[in-house]
């Protein structure tokens, strides 16, 4: 299995994509999935396409991407959270 | 935590307004005369709360989370507003949902990736039912300062933040 990258999102790209990413980072370790985190602004993620597997994201995503996009919102309020782990772990195991 | 970082004067209560701008301006314009952000952050957290909405429906309570670019911040604080009238947020990540805020959180950051401790806990906060709805029915800055920094400094892992 390769290392995948995941784009961590959100519109600032300093506040829920914090919390996301540290999230992330703990369910991986968790699972023992090796990945590579790139936090950003949902407007840099065009930039940072090349080589990415994964955008989770907080924010609307309003652009089509070569690769799935799963809405983060989850981490935050904490409903719905074991749905969207499940998910994100099923695109790292791909 | 940090006591500077939420100061009795960031918390504002009985908070009134017809949209979700004026309770930013309200807000905003509270911070700026404080000194905590610049006068820049008010339009720039209304342009981002209309680009990337920060409303989040928590199952009782809804809340909001409004913040911007470091830029226009002076020095970090979490401002803290008990609205009066529920007022509507569109929701973080979707296009046109909105959600009855009653409580906004109010973040000005002054670093990239360096809230972590802070943030993590604030979700726990959001995260839990009865502390917001203690938070929405006080009605003294000083006891929801004092709620707060319960949850801040005790509840989470990690020792007290920083």
């Amino acid at each position: 299995m390769t290392k995948k990258t995941i784009l961590v999102a959100c519109g600032a790209g300093i506040a829920t994509s914090t919390v996301v990413n540290e999230a992330l980072k703990n369910l991986c370790k968790e699972h023992k999935i090796d990945v590579n985190l790139i936090q950003c602004k949902i407007t840099e993620v065009s930039s940072l396409a090349d080589g990415a597997d994964l955008l989770v994201s907080t924010t609307i995503a309003n652009k089509e991407y070569p690769f799935p996009v799963i809405n983060a919102r989850a981490f935050l309020t904490g409903i719905g959270i074991e749905e969207v782990k499940q998910r994100i772990l099923a695109e790292l195991v791909k | 935590m940090n006591m500077d970082m939420m100061d009795e004067a960031f918390i504002l209560i009985g908070v009134e307004g017809e949209s979700k701008e004026d309770i930013l301006t309200r807000m905003a314009e509270n911070l700026v005369k404080l000194g905590v952000v610049k006068e820049s952050y008010i339009a720039a957290v209304i342009e981002r709360e209309q680009a990337y909405p920060t409303g989040l429906p928590t199952g009782g309570c809804s809340v909001a989370i409004p913040h911007t670019d470091i830029e226009h911040v002076n020095r970090k604080a979490i401002s803290i507003g008990v609205l009066k009238q529920p007022v509507r947020f569109g929701i973080m990540g979707e296009e046109e949902e909105t959600t009855p805020v009653e409580l906004v959180f109010m973040l000005a950051m002054d670093q990239k990736h360096s809230q972590l401790k802070l943030l993590t806990r604030l979700m726990q906060v959001i995260q839990d039912q009865s502390m917001l709805r203690a938070l929405s029915k006080e009605t003294s800055p000083a006891s929801i300062k004092e709620l707060m920094n319960t949850v801040l400094q005790f509840e989470a892992q990690g020792g007290p933040l920083t």
